[in-house]
């Protein structure tokens, strides 16, 4: 009996995600999708807040007021970022501070492209055009995700998310016109990002365990291959507009198809940074977990003097 | 001397200094939500600082801009509080320190809004609505820190001990001030000091703390004498201008 009805709400769900309507909190829906989601949701508002940091690394350092403002409005709408997707697996039943401590713990994942260093200024410009670049590719499909309030969040950031890809483009653009030195820092910035940025999109399709469920659900709506093939036809011809070198010396555009062909991503760098073996994964956990450590006294404070209004109140 | 240059160049460069310290908190703020707050106090202020600078090099005259003063002046030559300049310590010291500055300044930019000198008046009507929120932020979390637990009253009264120093400086005048209060274009601090007592003595009586009995004052960062903080702010701030000299950003 029981197992019929599952069923039929297996249909029905998967009824309405074929015709295109979104999945509500209230709805039924198949634990696995929720599982599913939650760690993808979650994973996607931690990779905003630890990106944080790699360039809350140059604020102090910013070289002019006005690039000072930009990079502390963008750090901020990563935070903001950061917010509405903690609060979109809330509506799933997820609890904020468990999943922070689960990427404090090492349990849940991150975006691995904040696990390399900004060395220089010019890193600012490359995260914005690059990374801010690559997310974009892979968000602007989810604003279209079966689960209303994550399609919903998506809307909002992918709007934010462009104005950060061009400022980041406009900073390589001031660089790559600029004095050589400034030009050589943009083409190292360049350089060191690339690879890593494709790597954004994650495993090539043939290694990616969720991806037909995740089609099925329309959680994800093109393969890693797809976006990462994307981003590539984009941003190629960007590089060389303002006169610097992707550094892949196996990359040639197909006349034939219309299309770029690249070189082969290091695989090996990839699952070493996934599993903490890149250059700053430890510096980046010890960031976060020490600004919870140090800000429990804080929360207890803000806690317990709540509590004493509230009782004041009705007393 | 042009007293208005070097006024403005004061309350330009406690902006400055002030919104350098507080972004050192992004990314590491207690909370995400004040991770945010402290941010945006920043963004603000580093846009107050680029008004003001930017309207003191006019009134030098002399074809500096706001990034030229703000980038490129040696550390005597810099006019603000030691109290801005202080570290951050841990959240309650920020924010006791913000608290400080933010009870001056809210009362400070009320009077300038009605300046005899218009752009003055223009920046302070714009930077007063920004530093309402700002002490409003402030005052909160100094009630609740010092009204939340027992430890975060400690801290919070180790906070209030240790820059209580600093708080005298706020109200520092010399021939400047008083050329400008003549012309009419600046309040007397008398004013400004009357109303900080005020705020700081309700909102630290709500928050049950207790004001220091020492009267050990600190001054120097209006002359340009400041403490050895201000060095190691300057070497960040000014990093790339002084590595890669009269390049465009
Ligand atoms: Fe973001
Ligand atoms: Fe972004």
């Amino acid at each position: 009996m029981r197992d019929i009805n599952i069923s039929e709400l297996e249909r029905k769900f998967q009824e309405k995600i074929d015709n295109d309507v979104k999945i509500e909190p209230n709805d039924w829906m198949p634990e696995e999708y929720r599982q599913t989601l939650i760690r993808q949701i979650s994973q996607h508002a931690h990779s905003e807040i630890v990106g944080m940091l790699p360039e809350g690394n140059w604020i102090t350092r910013a070289p002019n007021l006005r690039r000072k403002a930009v990079l502390l409005a963008k750090v901020q709408d990563e935070a903001g970022h950061g917010l509405y997707l903690y609060s979109a697996t809330e509506t799933l039943g997820a609890d904020r501070e468990e999943t922070i401590d689960d990427l404090h713990s090492g349990k849940a994942k991150y975006s691995s492209i904040f696990n390399y260093p900004t060395l220089t200024w010019a890193d600012m410009g490359a995260i914005g055009w690059l990374v801010d670049g690559a997310a974009i590719m892979n968000q602007v499909p989810l604003c279209r995700c079966s689960y209303g309030p994550y399609a919903r969040a998506m809307v909002r950031v992918c709007k934010e998310e462009s104005f950060h890809q061009r400022q980041g483009f406009e900073i390589m653009t001031q660089l790559a016109q600029g004095t050589p030195e400034q030009k050589a820092m943009a083409q190292d910035a360049l350089n060191r990002f690339w690879w890593p940025a494709l790597m954004m999109f994650g495993p090539s399709d043939a290694d990616s365990k969720h991806t037909a469920q995740s089609v099925q659900w329309k959680i994800k709506r093109h393969t890693n291959d797809e976006l990462r093939q994307q981003f590539v036809e984009v941003t190629v011809p960007q590089a060389e507009l303002i006169g610097l070198t992707v550094p892949d010396k196996d990359l040639k555009f197909n006349e034939a198809n219309g299309h770029y062909e690249f070189g082969e991503i290091d695989w090996t760098e990839f699952w070493e940074v996934v599993k903490g073996n890149g250059p700053c994964n430890k510096d980046r956990l010890d960031a976060r977990r020490k600004a919870k450590e140090n800000g429990m006294w804080v929360r207890e404070a803000a806690n317990a003097f709540a509590a004493k209004r509230a009782a004041r109140k009705s007393a | 001397m042009n007293s208005l240059f070097e006024y403005v160049l004061r309350l330009g460069d406690d902006s400055l200094i002030l919104g350098h310290r507080l972004s050192e908190w992004c990314g590491h703020g207690p909370i995400l939500e004040e991770d945010i707050a402290m941010t945006n106090i920043s963004l603000d202020l580093v846009g107050q600082a680029t008004s003001l600078l930017g309207y003191a090099g006019e009134l030098e005259g002399k074809g500096r801009d706001a990034d030229a003063l703000a980038f490129l002046r040696f550390d005597r030559e810099y006019k603000n509080l030691l109290l801005v300049e202080q570290p951050n310590g841990d959240f309650g010291m920020t924010m006791m320190r913000q608290f400080f500055f933010d009870a001056y300044r809210k009362p400070l930019f009320e009077k300038l809004q009605h300046s005899s000198d218009k752009h003055l008046a223009a920046i302070a009507e714009k930077s007063l609505k920004e530093t309402k929120y700002h002490l409003k932020h402030s005052s909160e979390w100094v009630i609740r820190l010092g009204d939340g637990t027992e430890e975060s009253n400690a801290r919070v009264q180790e906070s209030l001990n240790t820059l209580w120093r600093y708080t005298n400086e706020l109200f520092f005048t010399n021939e400047v001030d008083a050329e400008l209060v003549e012309k009419g274009i600046v309040p007397t601090m008398q004013e400004i000091q009357n109303e900080w007592n005020a705020t700081v003595t309700a909102v630290l009586n709500e928050a049950t703390l207790t004001i220091p009995t020492n009267n050990w004052k600190q001054e120097g960062g209006r002359k340009g004498l400041h403490s050895e903080h201000l060095g190691y702010i300057l070497a960040e701030l000014q990093y790339m201008q002084r590595a890669y000299p009269n390049m465009q950003w």
